[in-house]
């Protein structure tokens, strides 16, 4: 962290000789506690369009619950009971919704262009998210057992067969598919998105885009060196 | 200070968006949002499911297929036996046929994945099926006997039978060389019917079998099964990639990946699939990169949406 | 949802859609997208609530 005066603080003095002192010192200085779990944002934290993210986490919670109640009773068990209908349209709809408000966080911060001053990792792996949210939704639909099912895999294959991959990737084996769906992607999705938040909250959330050093919001609060910083080279 | 553009630049050097934030703070409770988003989410959820529910439209067996459609059964049976059907000609991953696959240049990587999951649709749809039965037809020895030209030209005579009989009726059609065809097909549409052939194709993986492959690429041969998928808008040609059955929301986030499909000289070519796989690919990839990307990152400056955004912020500077 | 349960779906259910030509979108997923475009509005539009300064 270049430039960044106020990591030094948290910088323990001593000098670790360990794999695991230098880890946590890296961690801590990276994260410390005060960054991870805050109780402020900056001023201009101030719209209902930072709340698409937390909106997508909250889905997500859903889906995984709902998830490991379908998973506890197997595929074919939201056919024959009521209640594991009313659980196969929870899952359903926290789908739906995680990805309305993961693309509407997306909009947000295209728009605010948030990989500013270092944060290009926070938006890559936002991106990644996304795409593999995207798979994991796929074989979802792959694991209805149902004539949705039936004909998804029939039309999937095509695509996945000219690129090759339809063999080892088959949408009609429901065993691989069920391991897929319920293992490999949401461990892959709530690693990346777990990775994610820890990025947002190791960087900040990026400030205006046309903040300047002379804007009443950041010279008053703090005895900030302000006049001589020149921020808004154009690349 | 104004005069100068602001910097959507990803990198991080001594400006305000790469130092920390010094200036004034707001109370924000994360925990406490957190908590408001489980509940508001948890509502939706709840209430959405409790009014809407979610799709289940039950499965198509061989069974429910040979029994509304007998007509379209018997005409796929004959494909799959003489060898004309989708699956039979589809080539890698699941048989050795010559010249298929879609290609990217000289390229073509379907048939580069090998012959994988094979399938011989005569044997594995039709004859191997009708061999368990307790007593198989006499064609079933005639067919066995027989070599490929003969099979060939008694399939290829049944299916112009076929379609030239009055609603592809078998049982109307003009008397001809058929050999054990119409024998066989018969038999197996009566077995389909009993409900005895989609125990008999999955019995073919094992007595522990969740690969649907056969099962499914059967049904797909057929034009009862497309003719469903048709008749609920779910093909490729009718933006059924993101679509769900009934009027519930389906993977509305592919319509990008469905789009493709509609533009007649992607959706159009031969190797349609491996150009719109490549285009969503390197789409997503550049997605990625949008940071790093001249002119792309630069149109949140362009279309200052951002100030709707910090209105606030702006105000009070 | 009304859903027969039936050994033979004599037809799966079509939902409504619209369109133009070739192109056509089913009511469901239109509300979804829609649903999406007025959250962003509103988003961006709404006043935030509760300005409480802590520094």
């Amino acid at each position: 962290m270049n430039a960044s005066g106020s990591i030094d603080e948290h910088t323990e003095s001593e000098v670790l000789h360990t794999w695991t002192g230098k880890t946590r010192q890296w961690l801590v200085k990276r994260l410390p506690a005060d960054k991870l779990l805050p109780e402020g944002q900056p001023s201009y934290v101030s719209s209902w369009i930072y709340v698409f993210g937390m909106g997508a986490i909250a889905s997500l919670i859903y889906i995984i619950a709902s998830g490991v109640v379908l998973s506890l009773n197997g595929p074919t068990w939201y056919h024959v009971s009521g209640l594991g209908h009313f659980v196969n349209s929870s899952h359903l709809w926290s789908v739906e919704l995680f990805f309305i408000f993961m693309v509407v966080h997306l909009w947000g911060k295209y728009w605010m262009s948030a990989w500013r001053g270092g944060r290009v990792l926070t938006w890559i792996t936002g991106v990644i998210s996304f795409a593999v949210s995207i798979v994991a939704a796929f074989t979802g639909y792959l694991l209805q057992t149902n004539f949705d099912s039936q004909w998804i895999a029939f039309e999937a294959k095509d695509a996945l067969n000219a690129v090759g991959i339809g063999a080892w990737f088959n949408v009609a084996n429901l065993g691989q598919i069920f391991m897929w769906h319920i293992v490999l992607l949401p461990l892959a999705v709530g690693v990346i998105v777990a990775l994610h938040v820890v990025l947002v909250r190791a960087r900040g959330v990026v400030p205006p885009l046309e903040a300047a050093s002379s804007d009443t919001q950041l010279t008053t609060p703090d005895e900030v060196s302000v006049g001589t910083l020149t921020e808004g080279s154009v690349r | 200070m104004s005069k100068i553009p602001a910097s959507v630049s990803w990198r991080s050097k001594d400006d305000i968006a790469s130092r920390a934030w010094t200036g004034k703070k707001r109370e924000y409770d994360l925990f406490k949002e957190l908590t408001v988003g489980v509940i508001v989410v948890g509502v939706l959820v709840v209430g959405l499911s409790a009014v809407f529910s979610s799709p289940d439209e039950p499965s198509v067996t061989l069974k429910s297929w040979a029994t509304a459609a007998p007509a379209d059964f018997v005409a796929t049976a004959t494909a799959e036996l003489g060898g004309t059907s989708g699956t039979a000609g589809y080539g890698a991953p699941y048989n050795n046929t010559p010249d298929v696959g879609q290609k990217l240049g000289p390229i073509n990587l379907q048939s580069l994945s090998g012959v994988q999951i094979p399938i011989d649709t005569a044997v594995d749809f039709v004859t191997g099926p009708l061999s368990l039965q307790a007593n198989p037809p006499q064609a079933l020895s005639t067919w066995t006997a027989a070599a490929t030209d003969q099979r060939a030209s008694w399939t290829s005579a049944y299916t112009d039978a076929l379609t030239k009989a009055p609603n592809n009726d078998p049982t109307q059609v003009a008397v001809g060389d058929y050999g054990p065809v119409p024998a066989l097909t018969s038999s197996l549409l009566a077995m389909a019917q009993q409900g005895a052939l989609d125990g008999a194709i999955q019995g073919e993986g094992g007595f522990f079998n969740l690969d649907y492959t056969r099962s499914i690429l059967f049904l797909g041969d057929g034009a009862y099964f497309v003719g469903l998928a048709d008749g609920a808008h779910l093909t490729g040609d009718q933006w059924g990639m993101m679509n769900e059955t009934g009027n519930y929301p389906g993977q509305s986030w592919l319509w990008l990946f469905s789009f493709w499909y509609q533009v007649p000289v992607v959706g159009g070519a031969a190797n349609a699939d491996i150009l719109v796989v490549g285009i969503m690919l390197l789409l997503t990839v550049l997605l990625g990169l949008v940071p790093f990307i001249p002119g792309l990152r630069t149109i949140p400056r362009w279309i200052p949406i951002h100030r709707l955004v910090w209105k606030d912020y702006y105000k009070r500077r | 949802m009304v859903n027969t349960i039936l050994s033979i779906p004599s037809d799966i259910t079509g939902g409504t859609y619209f369109g133009w030509g070739s192109f056509q979108i089913q009511s469901g997923n239109l509300i979804v997208i829609i649903v999406m475009l007025v959250l962003f509005v509103l988003a961006l539009v709404l006043p935030f609530p509760g300005n409480k300064r802590s520094k």
